[in-house]
């Protein structure tokens, strides 16, 4: 039934694209047609194959022949030697760096390996409802392999050697923390999956618990046995609808397969797994929080010590991790936790899971090796800036972490890098940013939510971010002075030093890392009362520009509070002491007659 | 359903499950059935992916062509959704972005009946960890 022998897929992406992609597009079709092949080979034009470095990039099926850096001149030696006569163009072909070899078969290259699926395995692969294909890729062979030739003991240790550190942001060793919850004597314990994500941009939990949610209860169990707790409680939001039926629908399915419940595999181990709701408070994602908000009361933080893995939820010994940390849990012990400490770097193993959002051609999820350049993940992974602009900061570990610029770009992230480069993993959202965005508002924008998500509890987050962010709001208007930078900053180090929990502690950091990286646009918005990404509106002029407008009246009649006026063909004018800087005025001429200073 | 007694027991049940996979991924029998994923996380949903699926289904039904299509998580391209996996027996799984019920439409129409491509493949750029 099928007429096309053979497929020519060209990379039509934006990096690709803008190597001239499209005229190879059109010159392989044209060789095509002109050797009469039309009919046989179809040659297409796809999204991004994420190496968009050593774009364009051709690939042929059914062969999988992978061609990089290919010109328009190259596309009559693919046709007369690859299509028609089956020899492959050797110097087309991709060259490892490392071995000098040509490799020809996508699967058997380096960039492919810049993406490994760990956590998000069967994300997007197997249904979420059934619990047979989860089962068909190995799932609860790790349960069942742990509680039935594995003591606690061993299980914790193979954890503690695999090098896991939690993925919800803190980046504390995963072992370590069973092993202290085990070491604890209790009648009761508790295993707890924080699935409470509250970081702007970032999703992965959301679409882990929606795309394979057995592993997060296959994790728990495997936790639960370890710590010596019969009862596992997952903390999701209630704006997560999809998540929670998913998350019901696995549990019972679970319990029918008696995967849960009493005896386990016939072990004799107990386990079961309850749901509770949050009502979506970012500070209820800090451990003891969470613990109080399940309890029933104020989700407020408590000062650690006691740390929940002795005295948690209702007082009892309760270890809590996040969902992307028990999503790696069974493939640890299905594949070892040597294989998953040959992964990352020295002192961060596996692979981390990232949101890619705000100026990047591929927004998305996607998941890499700890070590990987932001580099690779922003301009190869993510295809690079959208609309071809200036790549300046992104901002990492959301609310509580910092903007990194260019001169990081070829770090490897991991969690020591990141904290050494003034941000910090966090739960893993990326916020891309342009020359468009303007970083003092960016800082402003991210001390809004902290004032609003801040529980009130202690003084220096209650009352110093608002000052901070009043302060903030003061610089934007262009009625800053030189010494509330310096008051800014202070302030900042007394939130952070004296504030109870980790948002408190963290919160100044957007404004730290922005000051740090971006000292000259604070000092352009003090001193020159400019804004030069032109984000901080009370500080932009829109006026007319006399030897450009023709009066065509467009502005004045388009302006929301009628601040423009001017006769039919004469010069327009603009009250500044109406404007309200909404740029209506300059969308609509066709004259290029408004101009924004 | 019955509970799973042991872990023999289970690897059982894997093997089973796993074997109907395999047979169906590795057939060059035009027979055997087309197979479509839907990516249904709430980004997928949002952009329509639930219309595209009733769609799918109803098509397959009324065209009368051998094919499962069944719901899967997020496949982590959310620029691009409503994504779809199409495996078309004895050929490697294709990813397509963008579809909407017409993009649907042309899929079963041009490259499920007749092989035909169709703009908008996402080519995966991703390892599992099956081949580690």
């Amino acid at each position: 039934m099928t007429k096309y022998k053979m497929h020519l897929l060209v990379c039509a992406g934006t990096g690709c694209h803008a190597s001239e992609s499209d005229l190879l597009l059109s010159n392989l079709k044209k060789e095509v047609a002109d050797k009469g092949l039309a009919d046989e080979v179809q040659v297409i034009g796809t999204g991004c194959f994420g190496f968009c470095e050593k774009g364009p990039i051709v690939k042929i099926i059914p062969d999988n022949t992978f061609y990089t850096e290919v010109q328009p001149g190259d596309t009559g030696e693919i046709v007369a030697e690859h299509v028609i006569k089956g020899r492959k163009v050797e110097h087309l072909l991709y060259t490892d760096p490392v071995k000098k070899e040509h490799i020809s078969d996508s699967k058997h290259m380096g960039f492919y390996q810049k993406q490994l699926r760990i956590a998000l395995r069967n994300c997007g692969f197997i249904n979420p409802e059934n619990i047979d294909e989860y089962i068909g890729r190995d799932g609860y062979e790790a349960l069942a392999k742990v509680l039935s030739e594995m003591t606690p003991e061993e299980a914790i240790q193979e954890m503690i050697d695999s090098g896991l550190r939690g993925r919800g942001g803190g980046g504390f060793p995963t072992g370590l923390k069973w092993q202290i919850t085990n070491k604890v004597q209790a009648d009761q314990k508790y295993v707890v999956c924080n699935a409470d994500e509250g970081d702007p941009g970032a999703f992965m939990d959301r679409s882990i618990l929606e795309g394979d949610p057995h592993s997060v209860l296959e994790a728990m169990a495997i936790c639960g046995y370890c710590i010596g707790a019969s009862k596992g409680l997952i903390y999701i939001r209630a704006e997560y609808p999809l998540a929670i039926e998913r998350l019901k629908i696995a549990i019972a399915q679970a319990r029918e397969y008696g995967l849960l419940g009493n005896d386990i595999l016939g072990t004799g181990f107990e386990f079961d797994v309850e749901i509770r709701y949050g009502a979506g408070a970012f500070v209820c994602g800090e451990e003891t929080a969470l613990i109080h908000s399940m309890e029933g009361h104020r989700g407020e933080p408590t000062f650690k010590p006691p740390f929940p893995s002795e005295h948690g939820y209702l007082g009892k010994p309760t270890n809590v991790n996040n969902v992307e940390t028990f999503a790696n849990v069974p493939a640890i012990y299905n594949k070892g936790a040597k294989w998953f400490a040959g992964i990352g770097t020295e002192k961060s193993k596996g692979t981390k899971v990232f949101a890619l959002a705000g100026k990047i051609n591929n927004v998305g999820l996607i998941e890499v090796p700890m070590g990987t350049t932001l580099r690779e993940v922003i301009f190869e992974i993510g295809g690079g800036i959208k609309g071809g602009k200036k790549f300046k900061a992104v901002q990492t570990g959301g609310p509580s972490g910092g903007c990194l610029t260019e001169k990081h770009l070829d770090t490897p992230i991991d969690f020591d890098n990141l904290l050494a480069s003034g941000s910090m993993m966090g739960s893993g959202g990326m916020i891309v940013m342009d020359e468009d965005d303007c970083m003092v508002a960016v800082a402003k924008f991210y001390l809004e939510f902290t004032v609003e998500e801040s529980c009130g509890k202690c003084t220096p987050c209650r009352i110093g971010n608002k000052r901070l962010y009043e302060m903030l709001e003061t610089i934007t208007h262009g009625k800053g002075e030189m010494e509330d930078l310096e008051k800014l900053r202070n302030l900042s180090y007394v939130i952070r030093d004296t504030s109870l929990c980790g948002l408190g502690q963290t919160s100044p950091n957007p404004v730290l890392s922005t000051m740090e990286n971006f000292w000259e646009e604070y000092e352009a918005h003090v001193k020159d009362h400019k804004c030069h990404a032109s984000q901080c509106k009370a500080l932009l002029r829109y006026e007319v520009v006399p030897e450009n407008c023709v009066g065509c009246t467009a502005c004045a009649r388009n302006c929301p509070v009628n601040c423009i006026s001017g006769e039919r063909k004469q010069v327009h004018f603009i009250d500044q002491s109406l404007c309200i800087k909404c740029g209506a005025c300059e969308e609509k001429c066709k004259f290029d007659a408004i101009r924004v200073i | 359903m019955s509970k799973i007694k042991s872990l023999a027991d289970l690897r059982k049940m894997r093997d089973e499950v796993r074997s109907k996979i395999t047979l169906r991924e590795k057939s060059d029998n035009p027979e055997e059935r087309v197979q479509v994923k839907v990516a249904m996380a709430t980004c997928g949903i949002a952009s329509g992916a639930k219309d595209v699926m009733e769609f799918m289904v109803d098509s397959f039904e009324k065209r009368n062509i051998d094919a499962i299509v069944t719901q899967t998580g997020c496949m982590g391209y959310c620029y691009a959704e409503p994504t779809i996996e199409v495996m078309v027996p004895g050929k490697d799984p294709i990813v397509f972005g963008y579809v909407d019920v017409k993009k649907a439409d042309d899929i079963i129409e041009k490259y499920i009946k007749n092989g035909e491509l169709l703009e908008g493949i996402i080519p995966v750029n991703y390892q599992t960890i099956d081949e580690q």
